[in-house]
């Protein structure tokens, strides 16, 4: 028997093709929506494994240092190291925001890591250009998804930098890239404050009669001074001895140190569960609305072609043709016209529209192929509103009068 | 009543029930001998398509009679369970437009019947092969239907009809779009269709070109039907 949907689909092949097209297009959309959210999760696990830590001490009774402000003493670790099963422990800072550049500022996590070299916590885990960080102050190492380049002068607050490492996938949660400086330098850049409001500061503590006691000399260039230092960093990265469990380690850091820790599940929860947590339901709210969209466009489609051929599926029931070749006849119409979609959607994905998009897009072989098979699915549930009609065709309605 | 061919007795079709019946049949009586070519003629509204329909099987009857050669195919009720079957192996339709299939080219449009009743492939391309040749279309037999003549489509039709060697052929107005010439050579090709392979065919028309052909004439009217000798003339 020959196959009666492959001879119409041959036969109206433009029809088909460009009515693929303009399906495959919704579903590259629908396949780059999910390769979005995959891509932010991805974003968090990168941010947690390039850590390189296994707890993370952050204030107590906060989500820091990612989800939440957190800030506790930079000499914090210097306990946490001494604590059973703890083999290092390294303070961090986070700060979002802008660094100039050449071709003026891109939006990036500034990272403060600690003195010591690849392999502490917090420092980049490899390099694909240059060097990592040797000197205690102005030199960076950026991710190579901020645009900059080995030599180039960055400006963070009022200090330049020198770009001498360059990394590739560390970005925040949020996409932003990393630029990883000295954690000195760190420290002073979240609380740095201009010129003018230094000047504003000391005049305000100096008039203030509490800090004029003569009887206690030097106090007032004392507090000037502890105001103009900053003594915090975000959280410390701890990373456990082998054959420790770091639940165990988490439990004794939080009765001794009265800190709040986390474990990387926790904070992969946190990150996860918590931070995109409503991107992920708006991405999934449009991969619904998508669905349904793409149901109809097949639905009238199939809908469409079934009632040009009304005439046709006449005359084949007149002839003798059983209901399963006609049902036949428009669900593969219908699975032809999904693949077709399917082809062209993983392709405008992959080459057109995951490369060109702000954020990183992470395709999965399995979401592909559940797109596929959901794809399949909607189109034969598509087909029923047209296959319904094909099976209420009269074959009376081949014969005049 | 000849043992073989079409016979109908006293075939009756109502349509509606109480008040808004209409009977459309009122006991027809008809009989096609194998071989043989018998026109049906009657004005619009007399019962020609119910009849057509009823004969196709693809309508009920109320009453009546029905036997296709020596099998009943209706007394009262169907006396065959798969009309599907029953129109596809024993019963061969040409439309009033050819009505073929517009993604298949000649051959597969001829030969779809036979492949439908599970004869293979090659066997049934074979069949439809020798009858285009037959009809005198084998040259157009990889050409689409839209690349037919109206002439070439009717008569790509009258293959699909007979390709099965049905034993009754139900024509409805095979020539109402065709010219005298082409009108007549189609009545020409059914009655040497009919002759060669021992088919019954039934051709219902208006064409007053091809009416003197017919041996054998039945007019319907309110339906019933009227059997009249024709004057026929060689097509």
């Amino acid at each position: 028997m020959i196959s009666l949907a492959g001879r119409d689909i041959m036969h109206s092949w433009g029809k088909f093709v460009f009515t693929g097209l303009g399906l495959g297009l919704l579903i590259g959309i629908t396949l780059s929506m999910a390769g979005i959210y995959r891509g932010m999760v991805d974003d968090a696990k990168v941010l947690l494994d390039g850590s390189g830590a296994d707890l993370w001490v952050v204030q107590k009774d906060t989500l820091g240092p990612y989800a939440e402000p957190s800030s506790i003493y930079d000499d914090v670790w210097r306990g946490l190291r001494g604590m059973p099963g703890v083999e290092e422990a390294a303070n961090i800072t986070y700060l979002t925001m802008p660094v100039g550049t050449r071709d003026g500022a891109v939006r990036a996590m500034v990272t403060g890591i600690a003195p010591g070299g690849p392999g502490t916590p917090g420092w980049p885990p490899h390099l694909v250009a240059g060097r990592p960080i040797t000197r205690g102050h102005y030199e960076a190492v950026a991710d190579v998804a901020s645009g900059l380049t080995l030599g180039e002068s960055i400006q963070i607050r009022r200090h330049t930098y020198t770009v001498v490492g360059l990394t590739r996938r560390m970005v925040s949660s949020g996409g932003d890239p990393m630029v990883f400086i000295p954690l000195k330098d760190a420290q002073e850049a979240q609380f740095l404050k201009d010129n003018d409001a230094i000047r504003e500061q000391r005049r305000r503590t100096a008039e203030n009669p509490a800090f004029q006691r003569p009887g206690v000399p030097g106090l007032l260039e004392a507090i000037s001074a502890s105001q103009g230092a900053n003594p915090y960093v975000n959280a410390v990265l701890v990373r456990v001895k082998a054959g420790h469990d770091p639940e165990e380690v988490a439990a004794a850091i939080r009765r001794w140190k009265r800190l709040t820790v986390y474990t990387r599940y926790q904070m992969e929860d946190i990150l996860i569960g918590k931070l995109i947590a409503t991107s992920s339901r708006q991405i999934f709210l449009f991969l619904v609305i998508l669905s349904v969209v793409s149901s109809a466009i097949v639905a009238f489609i199939i809908y469409t072609l079934t009632m040009g051929k009304i005439r046709e599926i006449a005359v084949l029931k007149l002839i003798g043709t059983k209901n399963h070749t006609i049902v036949g006849l428009i669900m593969k119409q219908a699975l032809a016209l999904g693949l077709i979609g399917f082809v062209v959607g993983k392709i405008s994905a992959t080459l057109l529209m995951a490369p060109i998009f702000p954020k990183y897009v992470l395709l999965l072989p399995l979401d592909s192929a559940l797109c596929l098979a959901i794809v399949m699915a909607i189109c034969l549930l598509s087909s029923t509103v047209a296959i319904r009609i094909a099976l209420l065709v009269d074959p009376a309605e081949a014969i005049g009068g | 009543m000849t043992p073989r061919g079409l016979r109908i007795q006293g075939l009756k079709k109502r349509y509606g029930s109480g008040d808004a019946a209409v009977d459309a049949l009122k006991g027809v009586d008809m009989t096609v001998a194998p071989g043989e070519v018998v026109g049906l003629i009657g004005p619009s509204g007399s019962g020609k398509s119910t009849l057509l329909k009823c004969l196709g099987a693809v309508i009920e009857p109320t009453a009546g009679k029905m036997a296709l050669g020596e099998d009943v195919i209706y007394d009262g009720e169907w006396k065959v369970k798969d009309l599907r079957a029953l129109r596809r192996d024993r019963i061969g339709f040409v439309f009033q437009a050819p009505y073929l299939i517009p993604f298949l080219d000649v051959t597969d449009n001829v030969a779809l019947l036979p492949m439908l009743a599970g004869v293979p492939n090659a066997e049934a391309r074979h069949r439809a092969t020798e009858l285009l040749r037959a009809l005198d279309v084998g040259h157009r037999a990889k050409a689409m239907p839209s690349q037919l003549s109206g002439g070439e489509q009717q008569r790509v039709a009258i293959a699909r009809g007979l390709v099965n060697r049905p034993p009754i052929i139900l024509a409805d107005e095979p020539t109402a779009p065709l010219d005298s010439d082409r009108a007549l050579a189609v009545i020409r090709i059914l009655n040497d269709m009919a002759r060669q392979f021992d088919t019954a065919i039934v051709v219902v028309t208006h064409d007053e070109k091809i009416i003197p052909t017919f041996k054998r004439i039945y007019h319907i009217r309110d339906g019933v039907t009227y059997e009249e000798a024709g004057q026929r003339r060689t097509p």
